[in-house]
C-alpha cells in the first residue's frame, strides 16, 4: 500500500491483502528442482529428533545408520556380518580383536575412509557415549598397524563387544572433520552428518522433514536403488495412521501407529506389516518399578501381593490387542537365550494377595482400601497400561493414583528426587542384557539424577556378583546360565514387575521392498536395499 | 503525523519495551521452575544415560551455571540479537524461530482473514434476516462452530477432505521433496493451507458472526438509520455504509485481542495438521525443556501481540475519529 493516509474504506482490503504478503515473505522457494519420475520413498517419524547422528548424543538413533555406518551389521539371528569391516578375528582368550577394513570407501565429502577414522570414533565413543563408556571399559589399546587394519587389546574379555559395533550404537565418523578441541557433543557433524552410508544428508527443516539423497559413490555400486529418502515428521498418531491409509508415507518403524489402528490398516491391500527386523534392539520391556526406599514398598509381602495381582496375558490382550509378549522376566523373549521363560513365582491369585496384605498389617479400611500408592508414567500410550493396573490392584484393595507427566518431570521425580512409589516405564534391553538390563539391578548403578539407572534402589550382593561375573565371562553358555540365575532371584524378590514386551512392527506400503533385510531392520539398519517395485 | 500522536507512539513503545522485558524476566524464572532440565529430557529420549555423559552434556550446554548468570548471559545475548542455542534441535534459536515464524504467520493471518470475512458476512446476513429462517439456520451452524473444539474440527476436516475424498493434502505445509517451482509451488502451498486455516478460523468465525449480528441489530435501530431510510437510500447502501461500518468497531476491538489467542489455537491445529509452525515448536520445546527456545518464542510473541495491539488502536481511531486517547 503506497497510500500513506490509510482510509477507512481500504481497511478491510488491507487486511485481506496480508496473507498474500505473508506467502510472498515465505517465497524463498525450494532451491533444487528434482527430476520428475525420480524414485522417492517417504518414511515417517513420530517425533522430532535433536540430532541426526547417534555418535555421542544418543537421543536419536533412528536415522543415523542411513548416512553413517558402523564396522558390522547383524542378521536376523544376531550374527555379525561385514559392513565397514570385511573380516574380523577374536583371539582365543577374547582379549585381542583384529578388524580388516573395507578398501576404497569414501566419505560423502570425497575424503578416503581409513583406520584413523575408526580409532578416533572408538576412542571418542569410549569417552563420551553413555553406554560404550562401560561396554568399551576393558579396551586398553586402540592400534592401527596399517591404514586398513584395526586392533583392539582388552584387559578382560567383553563377550558382547562385537555387538556394540553396529552403525547405530558405534557409528564411524570422519576424523578429519573433528578438529583438536572441538566438542563432539555439539559438533556440526551431529546435525549435517558426513558419513560413508548409502544416503547423503541433503536438508533438515526442523519440525517438517529431512531429505537424504542417494550416495552416487557408495562402496557397493549397485546400491542404493532409490534416488531420495524423505523423512516426514508427523507428531499426531491419528494423522500417521491416515498418512499410511492415503499412501502419503511409505514406511514407518517401531509400530508408528496406535495398536488399535493396526487391524484396520492390515486389511488394506497396499499395506504390509513386517514383524522382523527387531532382533538387534528388541522391543522394550514394559515394567513397573517399586521405590524400595518407600515404607510400604520396602516390605516384601506388599510387593509379592502386587505381583499376585498382575495378569500379564490379560494385559497383552486388552491393552495391546494381543500385540505384546507377556514376560515376567526383565530380559524380553526376543533375547531367546538370555530370556528366562518361566512364569512369575507369584501366579495371578487375588486371594493370595489379600492374605499377604492382611498378614502384613494392611486390613481393608472403611472404603475397602488397604493401601494407597502412586504410579508415575509419561506418555498417553502408558496411561492405558496404568488404568489396567489400577483396576487390577483395586481387586485386593490397593488404590492407585495415576500421575501422568512429561519426560523431564518424570526423570527429575524418579531419578533425581526419588519421590515416587511405583514407576511405570518402558525400558530398552538393547543388544545384550549386560547393556540394557544390568543397569536396573546393579547396586553400583544406584546413581541419583541419572535416567534409567537403578531407580528402585535394589541392592543384593549376590546379584551384584552374578552380574559382574557375567560381564567379564568369555563363555556364552556360562553367561546365559548366570543371567537365568539373576532373573530367578529378582523374580523372587520383586524390586520391579516386568509386564510385557509390546511388539515393534514396521509398516510399509507394498510398493516398496528391502526395508528389512536383516535383524537391524528399518530402525537400526541402513535401508540401503530399499526398492520401489 | 501530529505532535500528540507522536507522543502517543513514544508512550506506546515505552510501554511495549517494559512489557517485553517483564515477559523475559518472569518467564525465565517460571520456566526454570519446571522439574527436570534439557539433559534429563535428552536422556529420556535416549533411553539410557550415565552420570558422566549427563555431566558432559550439562557442561557443553552451560546448564551448570547459577540461574542469575544464565539470565545475565541470555539478556546480554538478546541485546546483540543472539537468542541462544537450542539443545533439542541443535541449532541457533534465532534460526529455529525464523524457520517457523513465516509458516505460523501465514497460517494465523489466513485464519484471521477467513474468520473476519466469514464472521462479518454471516453476521450481516443474520442481522438482516433476524429471527427469520436464514438467521435460525446460520445461528445453529455458528453455535456448532463455537462449541466444537479445534482439534476435533481439524481431525474431521482431515477425515472428510483428505482421507475420504482426497481432494486436499492431509498435513504439512508443502509437498516435501517434490521441488515445485513458481505457480505450481504457490498452488501447492495454498492447497496445504486451506484445511488448517479453516480449522483454526472456525471458532473465531462463530464469535465474529455473533458479535456482528448483535452490533448490526443495535445500529440498525438507531435514529440516523431511520432518517437515512426515510431519505430513500438503497437498503444495501444503508446496511453497508451506514450500518456495517459502525457495527464493526466492537468486532475489530475483539479481533485485536484475539490475535494473541490465535497463536494458542495454532498449537492444537499445527499438531493435528503437522504444520511446521511455532505452536508445535513451543510444545516440543516444552517437552524438551529447551528454555532458550521457549524464551525466544515468548519474547517474539509478546512483541507480536504488542505490535498488533498498536495497529488495532490506530485502526479503531480511523474507523471512528471520535475515539481518542
Amino acid at each position: 500500500m503506497t497510500d500513506t493516509t490509510l482510509t477507512r474504506r481500504t481497511l478491510l482490503a488491507g487486511i485481506a491483502a496480508l496473507p498474500g504478503a505473508g506467502l510472498l515473505a515465505h517465497a524463498i522457494a525450494p532451491t533444487v528442482a528434482f527430476a520428475q519420475g525420480a524414485k522417492v520413498v517417504t518414511a515417517v517419524a513420530a517425533s522430532e529428533v535433536p540430532v541426526l547422528l547417534s555418535f555421542v548424543n544418543t537421543s536419536s538413533t533412528i536415522w543415523s545408520a542411513k548416512h553413517t555406518e558402523g564396522l558390522l551389521e547383524f542378521d536376523y539371528e544376531l550374527n555379525a556380518k561385514p559392513l565397514l569391516a570385511t573380516e574380523w578375528q577374536v583371539s582365543e582368550d577374547g582379549l585381542t580383536y583384529t578388524f580388516k577394513l573395507r578398501q576404497g570407501v569414501k566419505w560423502h565429502d570425497g575424503e578416503d575412509f581409513d583406520a584413523e577414522d575408526v580409532l578416533f570414533s572408538l576412542r571418542t565413543s569410549q569417552k563420551l557415549h553413555p553406554r560404550n563408556r562401560s561396554t568399551f571399559a576393558q579396551i586398553t589399546e586402540f592400534l592401527a598397524p596399517d591404514p586398513h587394519t584395526v586392533v583392539l587389546k582388552l584387559a578382560h574379555p567383553t563377550q558382547f563387544l562385537l555387538r556394540a559395533l553396529s552403525a547405530g550404537e558405534t557409528p564411524i565418523v570422519p576424523s578429519h572433520l573433528y578438529k583438536e578441541g572441538d566438542d563432539p557433543l555439539t559438533h556440526p557433524n551431529n546435525t549435517a552428518p558426513i558419513g560413508t552410508g548409502p544416503y547423503v544428508f541433503k536438508e533438515w527443516v526442523r519440525g517438517s522433514h529431512i531429505i537424504f539423497d542417494r550416495n552416487p559413490n557408495y562402496w557397493d555400486p549397485t546400491l542404493p536403488q532409490i534416488d531420495r529418502l524423505v523423512i516426514r515428521t508427523i507428531t499426531d498418531a491419528a494423522a500417521r495412521t491416515i498418512a499410511f491409509e492415503t499412501g502419503d508415507v511409505d514406511l514407518g518403524n517401531r509400530t508408528p501407529v496406535p495398536y488399535r489402528d493396526l487391524e484396520a490398516l492390515e486389511k488394506l491391500p497396499h499395506i504390509r506389516i513386517e514383524p522382523r527386523g527387531y532382533t538387534y534392539s528388541p522391543p522394550n520391556i514394559v515394567i513397573v518399578e517399586a521405590n524400595l526406599r518407600d515404607g510400604d514398598l520396602a516390605k516384601l509381602p506388599v510387593r509379592q501381593a502386587i505381583a499376585h495381582l498382575i495378569d500379564r496375558e490379560a494385559l497383552a490382550k486388552i491393552v495391546f490387542y494381543n500385540r505384546a509378549l507377556p514376560s515376567a522376566a526383565p530380559v524380553v523373549p526376543y533375547h531367546q537365550d538370555f530370556h528366562l521363560a518361566e512364569p512369575s513365582p507369584y501366579a495371578y491369585d487375588v486371594a493370595a494377595a489379600e492374605a499377604l496384605l492382611e498378614q502384613a498389617g494392611y486390613p481393608r479400611g472403611a472404603n475397602g482400601v488397604r493401601l494407597s500408592l502412586t504410579l508415575d508414567f509419561t506418555s498417553d500410550g502408558q496411561r492405558i497400561v496404568g488404568e489396567f493396573l489400577r483396576a487390577a490392584l483395586a481387586r485386593a484393595g490397593i488404590a492407585i493414583e495415576l500421575r501422568g507427566q512429561d519426560m523431564g518431570t518424570l526423570i527429575a521425580r524418579i531419578y533425581g528426587d526419588q519421590a515416587y512409589q511405583l514407576h511405570l516405564a518402558s525400558i530398552s534391553n538393547l543388544y545384550d542384557p549386560q547393556v540394557g538390563v544390568q543397569r536396573l539391578y546393579w547396586s553400583k548403578n544406584i546413581i541419583k539424577g541419572v535416567a534409567f539407572s537403578n531407580g528402585t534402589g535394589y541392592s543384593n550382593p549376590e546379584v551384584d556378583t552374578l552380574l559382574e561375573t557375567a560381564a567379564l565371562s568369555a563363555d556364552h553358555a556360562e553367561r546365559v546360565r548366570l543371567w537365568h540365575e539373576i532373573q530367578r532371584i529378582v523374580a523372587r524378590e520383586v524390586p520391579s514387575f516386568p509386564l510385557v514386551a509390546a511388539e515393534w512392527l514396521t509398516i510399509a506400503n507394498t510398493r516398496i521392498t528391502g526395508d528389512t533385510p536383516n535383524g537391524e531392520g528399518a530402525y537400526d539398519g541402513s535401508l540401503r536395499e530399499l526398492q520401489i517395485v | 503525523m501530529t505532535r500528540s500522536s507522536f507522543a502517543n507512539l513514544r508512550r506506546l513503545l515505552l510501554q511495549a519495551a517494559i512489557t517485553v522485558v517483564g515477559v523475559i524476566v518472569v518467564s525465565f524464572f517460571m520456566l526454570h521452575l519446571m522439574p527436570g532440565d534439557a539433559v534429563d529430557a535428552l536422556a529420556g529420549l535416549s533411553g539410557s544415560a550415565s552420570a558422566e555423559s549427563m555431566a558432559a552434556l550439562r557442561q557443553s550446554y552451560g546448564l551448570n551455571d547459577p540461574l542469575l548468570l544464565q539470565l545475565a548471559r541470555y539478556a546480554g545475548g538478546v541485546l546483540t540479537l543472539d537468542f541462544g542455542w537450542s539443545v533439542s534441535t541443535s541449532a541457533p534459536v534465532f534460526q529455529i524461530i525464523m524457520e517457523r515464524l513465516p509458516s505460523t504467520l501465514v497460517l494465523m493471518l489466513t485464519a484471521f482473514v477467513i474468520a473476519l470475512v466469514a464472521g462479518i458476512g454471516l453476521g450481516w446476513v443474520m442481522a438482516v434476516y433476524a429471527d427469520r429462517w436464514p438467521d435460525r439456520l446460520l445461528s445453529s451452524i455458528v453455535l456448532l462452530l463455537y462449541s466444537a473444539p479445534g482439534f476435533w474440527v481439524g481431525l474431521m476436516a482431515i477425515v472428510v477432505f483428505a482421507a475420504q475424498w482426497r481432494i486436499l493434502p492431509l498435513g504439512g505445509a508443502e509437498t516435501i521433496g517434490a521441488g515445485l517451482q513458481g505457480f505450481e509451488w504457490l498452488i501447492d502451498r495454498i492447497r496445504h493451507l486451506i484445511l488448517p486455516a479453516s480449522a483454526l478460523a472456525a471458532f473465531f468465525v462463530a464469535i465474529y458472526a455473533r458479535l456482528t449480528r448483535a452490533s448490526m441489530l443495535e445500529v440498525l435501530h438507531q435514529d440516523y438509520i431511520r432518517t437515512a431510510r426515510a431519505k430513500g437510500i438503497h437498503p444495501l447502501r444503508l446496511q453497508f455504509v451506514h450500518g456495517l461500518r459502525n457495527a464493526l468497531i466492537p468486532v475489530i476491538t475483539m479481533a485485536g485481542m484475539h490475535f494473541g489467542n490465535l497463536l494458542g489455537g495454532a498449537v492444537v491445529v499445527e499438531t493435528v495438521f503437522n504444520w511446521p509452525g511455532l505452536g508445535r515448536l513451543t510444545m516440543s520445546a516444552l517437552g524438551a525443556r529447551d528454555i532458550s527456545v521457549l524464551l525466544g518464542i515468548l519474547l517474539m510473541t509478546s512483541v507480536l501481540v504488542v505490535v498488533s495491539n498498536i495497529i488495532i488502536d490506530v485502526l479503531i481511531r480511523r474507523l471512528d475519529p471520535r475515539i481518542d486517547a
